[in-house]
């Protein structure tokens, strides 16, 4: 829902289940990978149940989370819940925190994805107690 | 004056000991100070223990390999204990404080514009002053006088003699004169 338009990026490494044509073809035979392209709802339930694994660490969230704002994406509520109950069962708040402020930044010119995304995430930020960083005064220098 | 020539394999011992001196001296260093930089400041100074697990702040890796404080006193790790519990029971400011043993700069704080552009912009003023000067000095001390061709008298002349031979007549320079009032077109 909050990918561009336009992917300009290729970002070769990342996208390995993200083949794209190439646009660019100088011969009259298209690049056409033959593989297969993934589906929007199969990614977001990919990396869904990545962030769900019960004994998840702290190596395996923070692999988890810098991949996903790697790529050219904003996540998805339901990514972002999962992480954020990774984040509980790791005891660790200031990851979940620091995730929020990264999916805002994430956003970047378009102001009302991060609105959605909290308000979508509102039910989960309750029931764990995590404040956002407009809550504690850190959206501001 | 005794001057005592070395072989070359004498010579080589020499230099690998010197050698072998600063390295050890150095892993000395590194060891003592990957030990103290496991505190919460850092100077640039510092020899970084580059095999270790590094913090930075960037905003493509929210979650760096290391927290930014690793030494806690006891009442960061009474924090932490608590954070074991539920987060509801945390008040504003210890979230906040869990948050600075975490993380260094928040993301607004790592986006805070610099005065580095003003500095950048006046030392290139500075550099294209001072390139000014010399080139000035330079017209002024270093360059020979002018060849007498560039005179007024001899440009005039030579002009008159481009016209009198009828220099790019159709397209150029004598068809833009007026032979028949003598003035240029």
């Amino acid at each position: 829902m909050f990918r561009p338009v336009v992917r300009l990026s290729t970002s070769g490494v990342r996208s390995l289940t993200r083949t794209r044509q190439c646009y660019s073809a100088p011969l009259a035979s298209r690049c056409y990978s033959h593989a297969k392209v993934e589906t929007d709802e199969e990614f977001d339930a990919r990396w869904v149940t990545y962030f769900s694994k019960p004994d998840i660490d702290a190596w395996e969230l923070k692999k988890g989370m810098n991949t996903l704002i790697g790529y050219d994406l904003v996540p998805e509520p339901k990514i972002l819940d999962s992480a954020l109950r990774a984040c509980r069962r790791l005891n660790d708040l200031a990851s979940a925190i620091r995730i929020l402020e990264a999916v805002k930044d994430k956003s970047g010119p378009h102001k009302d994805i991060y609105p959605y995304l909290i308000q979508e995430l509102q039910p989960t930020l309750i029931e764990l107690g995590i404040s956002t960083p407009e809550d504690l005064g850190m959206d501001i220098l | 004056m005794v001057v005592r020539v070395l072989n070359l394999n004498q010579m080589l011992h020499l230099t690998a000991g010197r050698v072998g001196g600063l390295f050890s001296r150095r892993a000395v260093v590194g060891l003592t100070n990957s030990g103290a930089r496991m505190s919460s400041h850092h100077e640039v100074s510092d020899q970084v223990d580059m095999s270790q697990p590094m913090y930075w702040d960037r905003l493509d890796t929210p979650l760096p390999d290391r927290a930014w404080i690793d030494v806690l006193d006891s009442k960061d790790k009474s924090l932490k204990q608590k954070e074991k519990g539920p987060w509801t029971a945390l008040s504003k400011e210890e979230k906040i404080a869990l948050y600075r043993l975490k993380f260094n700069h928040t993301y607004p704080e790592m986006k805070k514009p610099s005065h580095e552009w003003k500095t950048v912009i006046g030392g290139m003023f500075i550099f294209f002053g001072i390139t000014g000067l010399v080139v000035f000095w330079q017209g002024h001390y270093v360059y020979p006088p002018q060849p007498h061709t560039f005179g007024e008298e001899w440009q005039a002349k030579q002009i008159q003699r481009m016209l009198d031979m009828r220099v790019n007549p159709i397209e150029g320079f004598s068809a833009k004169w007026d032979y028949k009032n003598k003035q240029w077109k």
